[in-house]
């Protein structure tokens, strides 16, 4: 098998506050194929954001990465000094933001902010970087990219401001890009057309995506694969297919449940009963065990390991949802 | 833009009026001008001859018109004291003054935004608490005694600077100003940096909790994201967002700086507007009083224009609003 | 970004044992509390504890005058930190000034907030034109820095005690009024206020046990500030002579009397009342700065 372009192996952030060590990631490992899309799903505080910083080495103090590898074609990120971080950063793997009103900055004009990003990795005039930066407005579907070089974000709608900081991701053509739940803060018609964009570019150029989101419904349309994140863990990770058709891992059914559908119209929506548990104690055993219908008595005796239950398919569950099985 | 001028321009005209009134009225009406102004040996003869000349004896808000009919062609009174225009009187000192404040605004700029970028960018480091413990101290400085113990030191004790007086005025490009000559420069040193310190505190607090409050945003970490190194994230995207408050608060402050000039005018001997204030009102001389203060206010009115068209400069966001409105 | 770092506990303690907590995270503040309440207790007990009644001019000998600090009076008594021009013992001259100069700043300061609180309230419920009237007064005032209003208000109402406080309170109310009236704006739209609002609960229970206590936390911090600078714009007027009347010595004044025997190098007569002054502002500051930092939302940490 070729290599992965980007591969993280037990990763494990922690951030140490007042309250004691808060494992907001702990021992995530997924890998990601060329031109691969890789769905990251959890509900809010499952570390899923966590994981994406962490990626780029920009997780903030208190926070910081204590173990675990993170592999860009085989070279390990984790440990490398800010420098080499740098230069990986915007460049090779490239980060698009949640809320698209905040991530440009409000007072630099958007070929500033566009120009310096190439710049950063390349040495190149400012005529060139211009001309990349208006070739990419272009890519992302923004009309008259001339022209919107020299205004400034708040000139822009949601959904464009979004279109410019994907096409300020693309700008140096990155291995991989890591979209942190893009299309949440837009409509739903301007997420449909983002959704389409990103995963056409990505095919068209070999970039491989990791997509992080809460909303099932978007990866399910999108990703080859999907991790499903809990409290700081993956529970369920595989082919996009088969954890959404097969679930193994309750927690992953529970979410699926919790998604309204046509089909069930009119039946009260499912929910997964109780909360995220805090992540500054959590139980020995199984962190879903407290609100998990299939719990047994073992759940709660030790952290059950990702056991691989079909080809590719696997949950950290020990009573999982598999034919023949409870 | 122009249309937001115009508008600043005719709401600066309603606050002089305002203004005007609060100062008259607490300055001619409440105390009573007569015992100032006429000799308390005058006969009632004397003194209603003279109330009639002054016009004090028509009606409040016609004395008023009469006021500012004066103040409309730049007459606000002669000094009781030094039987001269009081807006001439003004207008000698000012020079002084605002030399004393500007130089304690560069000085406070240059101190104060490398000091407060340091303490945001590294607020764990012992030198970043230093840093804002000698803040906290240059902010709370009761800058009259401050002033008091910089002439003890440097003037009493060491005798490197003189402690009164504004030394020798030079000229340059047809400008006074005793910047210009080394006797000056040693005159003006003690007296700004008084008054600049604690300007320079806040300064260097509020630089840092700007700071503090970019490196939040999202913008910033997607600077960081795109891998631009921490230079021109700090110098560029962090730097240009609070430049924003800092205008604002500047701009502000030179008012300030004017009107605490009164302090260190007082205790440093600078002949500027403060210390005719203060003369004034220990010697009741009333229309050098309103003079000074319909200065200050119009000096005020112009400070806060020239602020918020820089404001506008720098805040792209602004400069939309202005095209609208 | 998605979500807030992480998602940290509720843990069982009431806020204000939380507060108490936090601001013992830093020991500047810590230290200047501690400080603070030393100051306090010395003003409280300041005829106690002083070696004299600086006022009581039977008791002062003008053969005593000028003398430097640890000298001793005819009649025994340790100048600890010197004389002044009259032959009075600076230590408890600046005892007695604390007081004062605390009384006259905290008094001025809870009769500002009250003002303040009130209008800011007033124009947050009435809106209207009365809003605007007072928002622009308020405006109007805060572009003028407190020192120029003060000097106008003392001139035109002349000295004493009584002016002065007047004029610090009206130097003062303007910034509780804003911040008041903008809290206030806020929280009244806040879903708990409009729950309140739907329950039928009336007007002025909302205002009390539902929006001010919301508007504490920026109040208190505005307070502490402005108490510390009520304290030195006091301290400048009296120095500037427009302030305390000789009768009650603030340590402005105490200061001031210091001033023409600096130039002679008798520095104790100026240099010790504003020690204590800077002491106390410093204090108050610390204070104000951390309960500022652990109660802005913005920078919770």
């Amino acid at each position: 098998m070729s290599q992965p372009t980007l591969a993280v192996r037990d990763l494990k952030t922690h951030f140490f506050t007042r309250g004691g060590v808060v494992k907001a990631v702990d021992g995530v490992s997924f890998q990601i194929g060329k031109g691969r899309i890789l769905g990251l799903v959890g509900e809010s505080g499952s570390g899923k954001s966590i994981t994406g910083f962490s990626i780029l080495g920009l997780v903030d103090p208190p926070g910081r990465v204590v173990e675990g590898e993170i592999l860009l074609k085989g070279e390990n990120l984790v440990g490398q000094p800010d420098e080499r971080l740098r230069a990986v950063r915007g460049n090779r793997i490239a980060m698009i933001f949640q809320d698209p009103m905040m991530t440009l900055n409000p007072v630099l004009r958007i070929d500033t902010q566009m120009i310096e990003a190439v710049q950063a990795h390349h040495d190149v005039g400012a005529d060139v970087a211009r001309a990349r930066a208006r070739d990419a407005l272009g890519r992302v579907g923004i009309p008259s990219p001339e022209e919107r070089l020299n205004a400034y974000p708040h000139q822009f709608s949601g959904g464009m401001r979004q279109r410019v900081a994907i096409a300020i991701a693309l700008l140096n053509n990155p291995e991989v890009i890591i979209a942190d739940e893009p299309t949440t803060a837009l409509d739903v018609t301007i997420q449909g057309q983002i959704l389409y964009e990103v995963q056409k570019l990505c095919r068209e150029t070999g970039t491989s995506l990791i997509w992080i989101t809460h909303d099932l419904s978007v990866v399910a349309g999108l990703a080859d694969d999907i991790c499903v994140m809990y409290a700081g863990k993956i529970v369920e990770s595989g082919p996009i297919d088969d954890v959404l058709d097969r679930s193994l891992h309750p927690y992953t059914k529970g979410l699926l449940g919790s998604v309204p559908s046509r089909n069930k119209r009119g039946s009260p929506l499912a929910q997964i009963p109780g909360m995220t548990p805090s992540l500054l104690s959590l139980p020995s055993g199984c962190p879903f065990a407290d609100r998990c219908p299939r719990v047994q008595d073992d759940c709660r005796a030790a952290l059950p390991p990702m056991v691989e239950y079909r080809p590719g398919q696997a949950a950290r569950c020990i009573h999982p949802h598999v034919e023949g099985r409870a | 833009m122009t249309v937001f001028i115009v508008r600043r321009l005719m709401q600066s005209v309603v606050i002089l009026l305002v203004m005007s009134v609060i100062v008259f009225l607490g300055v001619f009406a409440i105390g009573n001008p007569v015992d100032i102004l006429i000799s308390p040996d005058a006969d009632q003869m004397e003194r209603e001859r003279a109330i009639r000349a002054l016009g004090l004896d028509l009606p409040l808000w016609e004395q008023y018109f009469v006021f500012l009919r004066n103040a409309a062609v730049g007459d606000l009174g002669r000094s009781f004291v030094f039987n001269e225009p009081a807006l001439r009187l003004i207008f000698e000192r000012m020079p002084a003054t605002l030399e004393l404040a500007f130089t304690a605004v560069v000085l406070s700029l240059v101190v104060g935004i490398p000091l407060g970028l340091y303490a945001g960018l590294k607020p764990q480091t012992a030198t970043s608490k230093g840093i804002m413990a000698g803040s906290i101290v240059g902010f709370s400085l009761p800058s009259f005694w401050q002033g008091l113990m910089f002439i003890m030191v440097f003037a009493v004790m060491l005798g490197w600077l003189p402690s009164t007086g504004r030394g020798q005025v030079g000229s340059f490009l047809g400008i006074k100003s005793s910047l210009f000559t080394r006797d000056g420069l040693a005159h003006v040193i003690l007296p700004a940096i008084n008054l600049a310190l604690g300007n320079a505190a806040l300064i260097i607090r509020l630089t840092r909790a700007g700071v503090r409050e970019t490196l939040l945003q999202d913008y910033v970490k997607f600077a960081r994201a795109k891998g631009l190194t921490h230079r021109r994230v700090v110098g560029v995207h962090v730097l240009k967002n609070i430049l924003i408050p800092l205008v604002t608060v500047v701009g502000l402050e030179i008012g300030g700086l004017i009107a605490f000039a009164v302090v260190t005018e007082s205790i440093f001997a600078w002949p500027g507007m403060g210390k005719l204030i203060i003369d004034s009102i220990n010697q009741l001389d009333r229309p050098v009083m309103v003079a000074y203060l319909m200065m200050i206010v119009f000096l005020f009115i112009v400070i806060n224009l020239v602020v918020d068209v820089l404001y506008s400069v720098i805040d792209p966001r602004v400069r939309l609003q202005d095209v609208k409105g | 970004m998605s979500e807030p770092t992480v998602i940290v506990p509720a843990k069982a303690e009431t806020p204000f044992r939380r507060l108490v907590s936090e601001f013992a995270d830093d020991k500047l503040a810590v230290g200047g509390a501690v400080v603070l309440s030393i100051i306090l207790l010395v003003a409280l007990f300041a005829p106690l504890i002083s070696p004299q009644n600086p006022y009581d001019l039977s008791k002062l000998d003008i053969l005593d005058s000028r003398m430097p600090p640890g000298s001793k009076s005819m009649d025994g008594i340790t100048f600890w930190l010197g004389t002044d021009g009259q032959g009075r013992d600076m230590l408890s001259g600046i005892f007695y000034g604390l007081r004062t100069s605390l009384a006259v700043g905290v008094f001025s300061g809870i009769c500002a907030m009250m003002l303040g609180m009130a209008m800011g309230l007033i124009a947050a419920y009435v809106g209207g034109r009365t809003e605007t009237l007072i928002m622009r007064l308020v405006d109007l005032q805060l572009s003028f820095p407190t020192i120029l209003i003060a000097l106008i208000l003392l001139a035109v109402l002349g000295q004493g005690v009584g002016k002065i406080i007047l004029a610090l309170i009206i130097v003062q109310w303007s910034y509780y009024a804003r911040i008041i009236r903008g809290t206030a704006l806020v929280e009244r739209r806040r879903e708990y206020v409009e729950a309140a609002i739907c329950l039928g609960l009336s007007k002025p229970r909302i205002i009390f046990s539902h929006v001010l206590p919301n508007c504490m936390p920026p109040m208190i911090v505005i307070g502490t500030v402005q108490v510390a600078g009520a304290i030195a714009l006091e301290a400048t007027l009296s120095f500037l002579g427009i302030g305390l009347p000789i009768t009650e010595p603030s340590l402005g004044l105490l200061i001031a009397n210091g001033f023409e025997y600096l130039l002679s190098g008798k520095y104790w007569i100026s240099f010790f009342p504003g020690i204590a002054l800077l002491v106390t502002i410093i204090s108050i500051n610390l204070v104000g700065d951390q309960l500022r930092d652990i109660l802005n939302p913005r920078l919770q940490r």
